[in-house]
């Protein structure tokens, strides 16, 4: 065996066990431990029974995973609107501008989320910033009841997500052809029928990974219901938090896990069968 | 007016760099003319106004008596064949083709018809239902000027179309192209920077340096009487001596190269003591070898210092008495079918009265 090829098995060998012993094993763990009994004492038995999956069917719990995939379906959509322009112009700015708007894309990044969703709450409360600009203008007349809301989590987790949403979007447009576009306009295309009919679908691929990188995390995201929310704003990543560390009910914490990976598992195939083979290269 | 496209005092800057300066220029109808001249004479700037993609800083454009220049590419009867063909690559080569009718609200029965027309034409009816990836380059060059032609516009623009194909599919694509245009009988405005290119197809070639035009005329023209030396320079290889009018006789003049005198007829008015450039064409030039020829008036001699054989012609370089190396390009044909020339053999170089051109020296 050469010397390269010995290079190879090793970091192939480690990048295995990487994955099996910190992926796949706890993965397994949590499915194995989904379908054995609850005990408070050692917190789960391996006996097998399917009482934890009995009990997600549970109308208050699909009433939580429904409002998840409900929100999580709103921030992406929102990311989507406020995402696709910022990248669009982006992708069309000169070179200094360019930096200075990917710095207001990196920026957040520097700090923790956490604690940048902490500072929300002094933007959203009901003295915060925006009920004193609006107050003052006279939009309103008395504070808006914005915190501990869902449109306070909604607000969180699009402001925490955009930019996973701007970054796929920007290296698709920035790869557009501007040839393409003045080719439609030639042919007497307006800007509508450019925008429908060549740019959007010229960027679907970073449209579609844009998507899946705001809609799995905000699902799942347990923090930011949690600061934002109110006690109405249960979603599954609460829901998963609270089975393993407060009502120490494992099994049915690892259920809920097997059934958001399988409910992401469908999404990430729906979008995959929507993308065609040749935009796939952006998923991965 | 006359032309379907006139331009009238058109001028363009880019960040205070002039890239045209108060250019006019009339286009017939059905015409195939092509704007020639180097990278960065503005060729590609004026084209781009005429489609709309730019806006110029002064002057007026008409197109089919309509002033034009304000408006938008999408209002414009002219259709653009983009260097890089710019096919739109998630549509088939039927959608291609069918979009410039699709946004002109063209119904759906007509819009087949007209698209399986045109393909046919350019011959690609069986390829209608693939994407431009699985299309070879001369293929996607046909569907970029089908997309254009099918919405039947009054002029089309080619900006450099040829220059990415390979030498013998850009000849045949020539040809098609040629064809096509007569097929259609419309105006093909043709971008290129390739002289052979130029003379080949056009019916006129406008020949552009610096934002300027230099001159419009027939390939013929442009080839043969040439309005100046950058236009000489720029179509075909050249011989140019530099020379003064020693003496004006009647409708002649004398002048003399290497010390040899030599005269023709004085078609520009020319005065004595004129400084004037001499060209002649390569193949113009007549060389022989020493014994090959008794009286050697008017010739200039020479040394062979280079042969370069090409196939249907031979290529020599010949050094003049002075040392100066001038091109002359030798065809093989029933008077002369040995031409043989060794490196260093002794040569008297000749050409046909009056085939030179004689230019004004103006930097003298």
């Amino acid at each position: 065996m050469n010397q390269r090829s010995a290079f190879k098995s090793l970091t192939i060998g480690t990048l295995v066990f990487w994955l099996i012993v910190f992926e796949l094993f706890p993965i397994a763990m949590i499915v194995l431990v989904s379908f054995s009994t609850a005990n408070s004492s050692t917190l789960y038995t391996y006996h097998f029974s399917l009482d934890a999956y009995r009990q997600l069917f549970n109308p208050i719990y699909i009433h939580v995973l429904l409002r998840s995939v409900k929100t999580a379906s709103i921030t992406t959509v929102f990311c989507l609107l406020i995402g696709y322009p910022f990248a669009y112009i982006l992708s069309r700015s000169k070179l200094r501008w360019k930096n200075l708007l990917f710095l207001f894309v990196i920026i957040p990044f520097w700090t923790s989320s956490l604690i940048r969703t902490y500072a929300m709450i002094a933007i959203l409360k009901s003295k915060g910033i925006i009920n004193s600009v609006l107050l003052h203008w006279g939009v309103i007349d008395h504070p808006l009841q914005v915190l501990f809301s869902n449109t306070a989590v909604i607000i969180g987790l699009v402001y925490n997500l955009l930019p996973f949403m701007i970054i796929p979007l920007y290296s698709n447009l920035e790869k557009l052809d501007y040839k393409l576009i003045e080719a439609a306009q030639d042919l007497g295309s307006n800007t509508w029928r450019t925008f429908f009919k060549i740019i959007i679908p010229m960027t679907k691929a970073g449209i579609i990974a844009g998507c899946i990188l705001v809609f799995l995390p905000a699902m799942t995201i347990f923090y930011i219901p949690e600061i934002l929310g109110g006690a109405k704003s249960l979603l599954m990543g609460n829901l998963i938090q609270d089975q393993f560390l407060f009502a120490l009910n494992w099994p049915l914490g690892a259920a809920s896990c097997v059934v958001l990976i399988v409910i992401l598992l469908l999404t990430l195939g729906i979008f995959w069968r929507a993308s065609r083979s040749n935009h796939r290269g952006a998923l991965l | 007016m006359a032309g379907i496209i006139e331009i009238h005092r058109l001028s363009k800057r880019f960040d205070q760099q002039l890239i045209l300066d108060d250019i006019s220029l009339t286009v017939n109808d059905g015409e195939f003319l092509t704007l020639l001249g180097p990278s960065g004479c503005g060729k590609t700037t004026l084209l781009r106004l005429i489609s709309g993609f730019e806006s110029c800083d002064s002057g007026q454009i008409f197109i089919r008596d309509k002033n034009v220049t304000q408006l938008t590419p999408q209002q414009r009867d002219v259709h653009t064949v983009f260097q890089s063909y710019a096919l739109f690559p998630h549509m088939t080569v039927f959608e291609n083709v069918a979009f410039g009718l699709r946004c002109s609200k063209v119904s759906t029965t007509e819009i087949k018809a007209r698209v399986e027309n045109i393909l046919a034409m350019v011959q690609l009816s069986d390829f209608s239902n693939r994407k431009p990836h699985q299309l070879s380059g001369g293929q996607q060059q046909r569907v970029a000027i089908a997309r254009a032609v099918v919405n039947e516009p009054l002029v089309l623009l080619l900006d450099e179309s040829l220059s990415s194909l390979d030498q013998q599919l850009r000849q045949s694509m020539q040809i098609e192209l040629k064809r096509l245009q007569r097929q259609l009988g419309i105006t093909f405005i043709f971008v290129t920077h390739d002289q052979e290119e130029a003379l080949a197809m056009s019916d006129r070639i406008v020949i552009m340096q610096d934002g300027h035009i230099i001159q419009v005329g027939t390939p013929r023209e442009v080839y043969e009487e040439p309005a100046n030396l950058t236009a000489a320079r720029f179509i075909g290889q050249l011989n140019i001596f530099t020379s003064r009018i020693n003496e004006v006789t009647e409708n002649q003049i004398h002048y003399s190269i290497e010390h040899i005198e030599r005269r023709c007829k004085n078609v520009k008015q020319l005065k004595k003591a004129d400084p004037i450039n001499v060209l002649v064409r390569p193949e113009d030039l007549r060389v022989w070898g020493e014994h090959e020829l008794d009286p050697t008036d008017h010739m200039l001699p020479g040394t062979i210092d280079e042969v370069i054989y090409k196939g249907s012609t031979v290529d020599l370089i010949v050094r003049l008495k002075s040392g100066r190396l001038i091109y002359a390009t030798e065809f093989f044909d029933e008077d002369d079918e040995n031409l043989f020339y060794n490196k260093g053999e002794s040569v008297w170089v000749n050409w046909l009265e009056n085939w030179e051109v004689i230019l004004i020296d103006e930097s003298a």
